[in-house]
């Protein structure tokens, strides 16, 4: 067990990991970015928001997201520094031009950059006024005191180039999740001829609908709310 | 149909393992499409010994497609455009008439250039060396259906088998990653019952020694799986990475 993140399959396997926790919680993020939708004047995704600000997920689970996070980032760093440097310097005058390989598994790093130049905006506009300066306005849902969330939310999205922001952050985290998805399922060894033309094809739809959820939040929230 | 081509070829040319190298241009006259991409090669070389130069050198053998010893990478390509095929199966009608052909040899951290189009794939035969014996019961001979395998599994050890080491999966491969080769390797013995005994000592050692060469980590782009001219299936890496993973696990 001591070597095993050592070897090249095991830092795989913590790329695998985390990139499927963090699917995990995209589903739930999209899910409660859904309430967005509902014509409620944002009540209904207060309550989620003030569900997920319990301490528990506050100080139990947020930090295991992070974690997700850094590793993810942190490995994905160092993975493309080996395989540069396992391509050698020399590089082919002819290029490459072999077919069929999708473009998205070739730029996962680059993808990853703009998803995560995106996760940057999202901390500063959300992130820091909810849970560490606590600038947020308040407002009173049932009795409850809470965070006016939707209003944070609302008046960020008047911004055209936060909107503008948001689809290139969701298709470049679509485009991201096409290759990634099956990748995880791949270097977990749970594929074989069978299983990856599944897991791909699952992974095209999860990645589309996680992609084209969070840009018809954005988009409605700027034009329609 | 059979006809004669013309060519210029860009050929990377390099003295020695520390020399630096550079891209030389020759023109061919007279190419039978019928002929094979090192025949081509042959006869570039009988001109340029005729001229009284040195000719290049590059690796070939059996010329048949088996032996794995023949690489070069083909205007972009391991083994050049055609598919499923080593260079030297590859013919010249392939290539169009005045076409410009660019010959380098495999590029990668763990082949070294050793001279021209030549690389050093020691490091293949390392890997196989890590990967150990497979223990077999001496004695008299066995029974032809004495050990029950499913035709699936002989199926898949055979096409995994049928990897010639030639290297072309790391050539193309963007991270210089060898885990098309290991996985097959790997794979042919793991899924029959003879190289089941070892099996787990064999994927550790044989991933070990991998990544001490200096190849890369696998990202699943399938271009190794595009360009092996024995078309072996990505579907060995994810056996090797379960191989791997449960033999660690196990420890």
């Amino acid at each position: 067990m001591s070597t095993i993140f050592g070897s090249s399959i095991g830092r795989k396997l913590l790329m695998s990991l985390s990139g499927l926790f963090l699917v995990v919680f995209l589903i739930i993020h999209l899910s409660i970015n859904l309430l967005l939708l509902v014509p409620d004047g944002g009540e209904a995704f207060n309550i989620a928001a003030n569900f997920m600000a319990m301490p528990l997920i506050k100080y139990g689970l947020q930090p295991v997201l992070f974690a997700g996070f850094i590793v993810h980032i942190i490995y994905a760093a160092i993975l493309t520094a080996q395989n540069n440097k396992a391509r050698g310097s020399a590089k082919y005058a002819s290029g490459n031009k072999t077919q069929d390989v999708m473009w998205a598994s070739k730029n996962m790093f680059v993808l990853g950059l703009t998803v995560s130049a995106f996760l940057i905006v999202h901390l500063i506009d959300y992130w820091v006024p909810l849970q560490i300066t606590h600038a947020a306005q308040k407002v009173t849902i049932g009795g409850v005191e809470m965070h006016d969330t939707y209003a944070l939310v609302n008046v960020a999205f008047d911004d055209l180039w936060r909107v503008i922001l948001y689809v290139v952050g969701s298709l470049g985290l679509t485009i991201h999740l096409t290759h990634g998805f099956w990748s995880a399922f791949q270097t977990l060894g749970l594929s074989n001829n069978i299983w990856r033309k599944r897991w791909t094809v699952a992974g095209i739809a999860f990645a589309w609908i996680v992609g084209l959820g969070f840009v018809t939040i954005a988009v409605v929230q700027h034009v329609v709310y | 149909m059979e006809k004669n081509i013309s060519l210029t070829l860009k050929v990377w040319r390099q003295n020695g393992p520390k020399e630096k190298g550079r891209f030389e241009t020759y023109k061919l006259e007279e190419v039978s499409t019928g002929s094979s991409f090192l025949e081509m090669m042959d006869i570039l070389n009988e001109q340029l010994i005729n001229e009284g130069n040195e000719p290049v050198a590059f690796d070939h053998d059996c010329r048949e497609g088996i032996c794995g010893m023949c690489s070069l990478y083909i205007n972009g390509r391991p083994h050049g455009p055609d598919d499923d095929v080593t260079t030297c199966q590859l013919h010249m009608r392939k290539f169009k008439d005045g076409e410009t052909i660019t010959i380098e040899p495999w590029r990668s951290a763990g082949f070294p250039v050793i001279k021209d189009l030549i690389v050093n794939r020691n490091a293949f035969d390392s890997i196989i060396a890590a990967g150990g014996y497979t223990s077999v019961s001496t004695g008299g001979v066995p029974d032809a259906n004495a050990i029950p395998i499913s035709k699936i599994d002989a199926d898949e050890a055979m096409d995994a088998a049928s990897c010639i080491g030639c290297g072309a999966c790391v050539a193309t491969c963007k991270n210089g990653s060898a885990m098309l080769f290991v996985s097959a390797k790997v794979s042919h013995l793991a899924l029959l019952p003879q190289g089941k005994v070892e099996a787990a000592r064999r994927a550790k050692n044989m991933v070990a020694k991998m990544d001490e060469l200096g190849f890369g980590n696998c990202t699943n782009t399938g271009a190794c799986e595009v360009e092996c001219p024995k078309g072996i299936s990505i579907s060995n890496i994810a056996r090797l990475n379960r191989e791997f993973l449960k033999a660690k696990l196990q420890d």
